[in-house]
């Protein structure tokens, strides 16, 4: 082991993060290099000033009773929400409707009726899309409609490698993309715009191997399509028409 | 009374995290006001997204929160600091600058140590406020920072390297 390369091992070492031979190694250059071996010992002092109490900020007790006051009107204006709509100009005002719809259709219809797997899905897909249209900032964790940009930026996020095009040229333009947690995994969401409306493409890897053709349907005023392809999952939604969202599902399906 | 239960659930699950949020504001931040202003933003946000959380760690999920509202804010209201160049001059320090037996010294001063790792650039700062005051692995670490595994060791020794470097500076300073 290099000196260059002990210098971060060392750390490693000293976090306890390291690996049984690592370790071993590392100990091996410090009992070698009496340079590293004085950097670790220093460590070990600064770690050590660093420990305890005296530089942990404690919240203050009136930031708390703040926190739980400003909850408690969050959590009454999530029950009647009042200022539907102000978020949404950016959006398209008609979104908000749909999503008054749908709140009303998911709070009457009867959930006791036991819904299959794709059904609940397809019921967190739907959250999941109006969510990340929601709140500002929360439609993209990268945002970019280089798909050279967008598909490394999952690399060590995700541990399967999503196809990300950009069909700019078919008016289907790559926003961006970002990290969604669904049917219980991460998965990796592409976010495509036509005109004013936005696409989310979720894909994760699929548990079995074969092809699924496209499945279309309706859910809260939202179309969504869901297909199996080279072994991936694939469930787009979007409140575009039905025709245009499986124009959208085919051409991605084609890039593969 | 669905919202009820979710503000119930929430608070038990998010609620007890609340010093380890305040910490990491305040050392992004530097300033308790904004520390606290960035905190009830954070709060806020985790109970919206709170559809999301499935009982994993709590506390990586609402630091991770706490963090991406530290940058909006400070992106918002000021901070040049966050445009700072990661490029250090580190290979300057030859071994001889950092004089064990002056860091010995420096670091029985908690002002001391606290002024210097505040001075540190926010991506060190970050990393060491999250490795010695919260105590959290390198794989909590990168996930909350969004880091890969490497990075998130990279910076923790140079983040130390600095803060060692800046200890023994200003021991020669007041002598």
């Amino acid at each position: 082991m290099s000196c260059q390369k002990a210098e971060d091992w060392i750390h490693g070492y000293l976090d306890g993060e390291l690996d049984l031979a690592r370790s071993l190694e590392v100990e091996q250059h410090m009992r070698e290099c009496e340079i590293c071996a004085r950097s670790y010992r220093s460590q070990v002092t600064l770690r050590s000033s660093l420990k305890g109490e005296s530089l942990y900020y404690g919240a203050p007790e009136k930031l708390k009773k703040r926190i739980q006051s400003s909850l408690r009107k969050e959590a009454k204006s999530e029950m009647f929400p009042r200022a539907f709509g102000w978020r949404w100009l950016t959006v398209g005002a008609s979104l908000a409707f749909m999503l008054l719809i749908g709140v009303v259709v998911w709070r009457i219809v009867p959930r006791s009726v036991g819904p299959s797997g794709d059904e609940l899905l397809a019921q967190e897909i739907v959250s999941d899309h109006v969510r990340s249209l929601q709140m500002p900032g929360h439609l993209t964790d990268v945002l970019s409609s280089d798909q050279h940009t967008v598909k490394p930026w999952f690399d060590g996020k995700v541990d399967f490698a999503p196809p990300v095009k950009d069909f700019a040229s078919q008016d289907f333009r790559l926003y961006g993309g970002r990290l969604e947690y669904l049917n219980n995994r991460t998965v990796a969401t592409l976010i495509y715009q036509r005109r004013l409306h936005y696409i989310n493409l979720y894909i994760w890897p699929a548990e079995q191997a074969g092809v699924t053709g496209e499945i279309t349907t309706q859910r809260q005023g939202y179309n969504l399509a869901h297909w199996t392809s080279s072994g991936m999952n694939y469930w787009a939604i979007s409140d575009l028409n039905r025709v245009e969202l499986q124009e959208f599902a085919r051409l991605v399906q084609q890039s593969q | 009374m669905q919202q009820q239960n979710k503000l119930a659930t929430f608070e038990e699950a998010v609620i007890p995290h609340l010093d380890a949020a305040y910490n990491l504001a305040r050392w992004l931040t530097r300033n308790d006001t904004d520390a606290e202003d960035v905190v009830q933003e954070a709060f806020l946000r985790a109970f919206k997204f709170f559809g999301g959380f499935r009982g994993e760690d709590g506390r990586s999920w609402l630091l991770a929160i706490v963090r991406n509202t530290s940058y909006t804010w400070m992106r918002n209201n000021r901070t040049p600091e966050l445009s700072t160049s990661l490029d250090d001059d580190l290979h300057e320090i030859e071994s001889k600058d950092l004089n064990p037996e002056a860091l010995l010294v420096q670091c029985a001063d908690t002002l001391l140590v606290r002024q210097a790792l505040e001075e540190l650039p926010i991506e060190f700062r970050e990393v060491l406020v999250l490795r010695e005051l919260e105590e959290m692995s390198y794989r909590d670490i990168a996930s909350i920072t969004d880091l890969p595994l490497g990075t998130v060791m990279s910076r923790l020794a140079r983040g130390r390297k600095r803060l060692q470097l800046a200890l023994t500076k200003q021991m020669h300073a007041e002598v």
